[in-house]
């Protein structure tokens, strides 16, 4: 069905956190951190919007709307509205309505809390915009700036170096992958012409037929795996656990770390079904579920081990999108929504309890449930969900993906349902823990004295655990309404479901016993959980290396890369870098013609008045002058000389502009070298060697032939005189101005001169900034007249 | 170089140049000049000035620090860019506004407030390098 055009609301839907962005700060000076109130009404308003699309959206209708942006690079700001991009746009606005309730708790009195809003509220535009754009490169754009909101909220508390660190870490693995992501956009365009996301999915061969569907799947995976932290790009997420719990519990448990995992779901109609597909993604995908789990058992900070337990629940999502069938599809759109419900409860959660009881380490805690009991209660909740237990959504989803690895894949059938059921084992080992450890056993006195947090601050988990029990309810409903449209778009084809919460059969029903094999291996675990956890650090610390460590090196080796390049070619000796960029240039004129051999032909010597010969018989004899002056002051004055004879043969040949502006700059240059030379205090002579006046010479006769060939070729060239009758026709008409090369300068071409002026103040600033360095202040006003060390002295000291 | 007769006459020279300099932007669109030729000779008249009396005297004489103009010309530049947007034009697309008093033609336009920034930059930044490379002969 083709996509109906709607009006422009939605649009600003998705432009709407970035106006409350603007206004957080003011807001929150006003109001303290009961700004949340009325700042959370943004997303609740998004939210309903796009409450407003699931009917439509359910009976198969898609809908488009476009504002221009940058219509000559193909650039639309333009959104796609179908199922999946629905549920996701639900899930980022509903979410984020109480998030930002949430951060108003759990930041309640911070100094810089409305600068924390206004990253909240950008976060939540770049990801809107990333879910809904339809057109490529404005998704790119989006794409990138969650990865820049990301690294500012992971590196809000900027005064610790653990965030600083996390925060460039996040940066440069999402950046990176980013911009992979953008070159496989970019073939992407080239290769189909399609420069929509809907026009793409109208055409699923498109891309597998263009022969360049492996560039392209790699360029993709590149951005989706780091986005979504799939092994070995895990690391990043863990790091990123030092940002305030909010962030977490939102950036990297519910939506952005989700956006590799959208754009997968999204592409996988049109890149998926494929051998490689279904080979890389579920490797790759189960591996992370594996590694995820492993090292989220491990660890003792609640933080933490969600943080690991999201990377292996991105990494099941990432298998089964691997999968490109049906029924493991719909395990993952189920996962997807009852992953982003339970994940965001429990990561606020443990926010509450590490805010209240001032600890997030489980062996610190216990027996919080009387003192916080509306937490205990979100917690539990939204730990059956994760466990896969019913009556709640995580376990529909549980019983759905073993439905569809164990029955319908041949060859993958077997080893995936192995992955995901020790991964589910392990999910519920660690819910267990999350859920039970800081609640239940003897009270342990905590840092500080716990109680129930504010509203603000349990609102958020009591509504999503609730949610997740509660759409596991109406199964039937929530299987048309939200999970039907977007299995939909993510299979390319329409699908009937048939949800519900309770097995209609026992008998037979494999994915309930895989379940049950689940639970009964999962509670094993967790009362060897002791013993588990000391069993993988041992084996970690014989490994020892990992990829975060790995990231490390990496950043050492390009800095210790880059400063050995640097150090080469910044020797800090004015005359190895004239010299080197002399003799480029010289190669880059004189090697084309030497390849090709096309050396112009020598023009026949033209009929010269006796005043033309006169004026070139003086530039030569200031070219004589400036090689066989005695001093330094006298080869510059004797340098404008010929620079005015130049001058002059502009003005006779008809560019008297030119030839003003060449007066000028002589005069100025002769003017502003003679300063600098008294500045440096330069010797007067030049006492170079003879090899090093050789080599100079050669350089500079090289340079001047290579520019009079060049110049010589093109002047052999017929002239092309469409623009100069272009300029000389419409500069009196359109643009009222008779001198052409001014018009050009301000009117046809004044974007060009723009720029260049703005250069212009930042050569000047540099220059500037160059003369200030002083060289010591005890350093004696008459250097040493010695001939070479001044020289690299004063230059090393300006450089200073 | 600070000879009597360079010193008296240098003020002059200088006044001279920049009323000239002002002379040739103006002109710029019809004839040979405009903004960046004007600027050099300006930015000449600044060099003259400060190597006969003086940077301390130049600065006293422009009140604005040079980059602080230069600053303001690349503002003024890209505001004249800017002011096509109230007619619902693209970015630069010139504005004229032409009336006569008595018999002359007298032509505003954006070019023309651009290319006033263009002066202003010119002046400025290579006015300052100038200025900075003479002050350590004055003190």
């Amino acid at each position: 069905m083709t996509p109906a055009v709607i009006d422009d609301t939605t649009l600003y839907a998705v432009l709407a956190p970035f106006a409350a962005a603007v206004v957080a700060p003011f807001l929150t000076r006003w109001l303290k951190h009961n700004a949340a109130w009325p700042l959370a009404i943004v997303p609740a308003l998004m939210f309903l919007h796009f409450t407003g699309f699931i009917g439509p959206v359910s009976e198969g209708q898609t809908f488009t709307a476009a504002m221009a942006w940058a219509p000559a690079y193909n650039v639309e700001f333009s959104v796609y509205v179908d199922g999946l991009s629905t549920l996701f746009a639900m899930l980022i606005s509903g979410i984020g309505t109480f998030i930002i309730l949430y951060a108003g708790g759990y930041l309640k009195g911070h100094p810089q809390q409305g600068r924390f809003f206004s990253f909240l509220f950008l976060f939540m535009g770049a990801m809107m915009g990333l879910v809904l754009c339809n057109n490529l490169i404005s998704l790119f754009i989006f794409w990138e700036l969650t990865s820049i909101t990301s690294f500012l909220l992971i590196g809000f508390d900027h005064l610790r170096a653990a965030s600083r660190r996390a925060a460039i870490q996040a940066l440069v693995v999402t950046g990176g992958g980013g911009l992979a992501l953008l070159a496989g956009f970019l073939m992407i365009m080239v290769t189909t012409g399609k420069f929509e996301m809907s026009a793409l999915l109208t055409d699923p061969k498109v891309i597998k037929n263009s022969g360049y569907y492996l560039p392209i799947f790699l360029l993709v995976l590149g951005g989706a795996f780091t986005k979504s932290a799939q092994f070995p790009f895990h690391f990043w997420l863990p790091n990123a656990m030092e940002a305030p719990t909010p962030v977490s519990a939102y950036l990297h448990s519910a939506t952005m770390v989700k956006a590799g995992v959208y754009l997968l779901m999204r592409m996988q109609p049109v890149l998926g079904g494929t051998e490689l597909w279904t080979t890389v993604l579920p490797i790759f995908g189960g591996l992370t579920l594996l590694v995820g789990t492993i090292l989220a058992v491990r660890q003792t900070d609640l933080k933490l081990m969600l943080a690991y337990t999201t990377v292996a629940s991105l990494g099941l999502l990432v298998m089964l999108t691997g999968t490109s069938h049906e029924k493991a599809l719909e395990g993952a759109v189920l996962y997807l929504l009852a992953h982003s419900l339970f994940k965001g409860a429990l990561f606020m959660v443990a926010g509450t309890i590490d805010h209240e009881a001032g600890t997030r380490d489980i062996t610190k805690l216990g027996g919080l449930r009387a003192a916080m009991p509306i937490t205990f209660i979100a917690a539990c909740l939204a730990s059956l969900s994760m466990a896969g237990l019913p009556p709640f959504i995580g376990f529909i989803a549980k019983e759905v993906l073993y439905y569809g690895t164990w029955g319908w894949l041949e060859f993958w059938g077997l080893p995936l349902t192995i992955t995901a059921l020790v991964g589910n084992a392990l999910m519920l080992v660690i819910a267990a823990a999350v859920a039970l450890k800081p609640f239940l056993g003897p009270k342990v006195e905590t840092p500080k004295h716990a109680h129930e947090g504010p509203i603000l601050l349990y609102a958020g988990p009591v509504v999503l655990s609730v949610l997740g029990l509660g759409l596991a309810l109406v199964a039937s409903t929530t299987g048309n309404l939200l999970i039907a449209p977007t299995l939909a778009s993510v299979s390319g084809k329409v699908v009937e479901l048939d949800l519900h919460l309770w097995p209609t059969y026992i008998w037979g029903n494999v994915a309930l016993y895989l379940s049950l094999v689940t639970i009964g291996l999962g509670i094993f675990l967790f009362t060897q959980l002791d013993r588990l956890r000391d069993l993988i650090a041992a084996v970690l610390k014989a490994i020892g290396w990992g990829p975060d460590k790995g990231f490390d090196q990496f950043l050492a080796g390009i800095v210790s890369f880059s400063s050995w390049i640097t150090h080469r070619l910044q020797t800090g000796k004015m005359q190895t870098y004239m010299l080197l960029t002399f003799a480029f240039t010289a190669v880059a004129v004189l090697l084309p013609g030497y390849l090709t051999n096309s050396f112009p032909a020598m023009p026949k010597m033209p009929d010269y008045r006796f005043y033309e010969w006169g004026i070139l018989l003086i530039a030569v004899l200031g070219l004589i002058a400036v090689l066989i002056a005695k001093t330094r002051l006298t080869a510059i004055v004797s340098l404008g000389i010929q620079g005015f004879a130049v001058a002059l043969i502009f003005m006779m040949f008809g560019a008297p502009d030119l030839s003003f502006t060449q007066f000028m700059v002589e005069t100025l240059s002769v003017v502003i070298l003679a300063l600098v030379m008294t500045r440096l205090n330069l010797s007067p002579r030049d006492h170079r060697k003879g090899i090093d006046i050789a080599l100079t010479a050669f350089v500079s006769v090289a340079v001047g032939l290579g520019l009079m060939l060049t110049l010589l070729a093109i002047t052999q060239q017929p002239f092309d005189s469409r623009l100069s009758e272009f300029f000389t026709e419409y500069s009196r008409s359109i643009a009222h101005g008779r001198n052409i090369v001014n018009v050009i300068l301000v009117d046809f071409r004044g974007f060009d001169t723009l720029g260049e002026i703005a250069v212009v103040v930042l050569a000047g600033l540099c220059v500037l900034a160059l003369i200030r360095v002083r060289t010591k202040p005890d350093k004696p006003e008459e250097a040493p007249a010695s001939a070479e060390a001044p020289l690299a002295e004063a230059q090393t000291g300006e450089a200073r | 170089m600070r000879t009597i007769i360079f010193r008296t006459i240098a003020p002059y020279l200088a006044a001279l140049m920049v009323l000239f300099s002002i002379f040739v932007l103006l002109r710029g669109h019809n004839e040979p000049g405009g903004g960046f030729i004007g600027g050099l000779i300006a930015a000449s008249a600044l060099a003259i000035f400060g190597i006969a009396c003086g940077v301390a005297s130049v600065r006293r004489a422009m009140v604005f620090h040079p980059m602080g103009v230069a600053g303001f010309g690349l503002f003024i530049g890209a505001l004249a860019g800017i002011l096509s947007f109230f007619t619902s034009q693209p970015f630069m697309t010139s504005q004229w506004l032409i009336f006569h008093i008595q018999d002359v033609e007298i032509a505003l336009s954006t070019p023309l407030i651009f290319d006033i920034g263009v002066y202003l930059v010119v002046v400025g930044a290579i006015g300052s390098i100038a200025l900075a490379l003479e002050e350590r002969e004055s003190d």
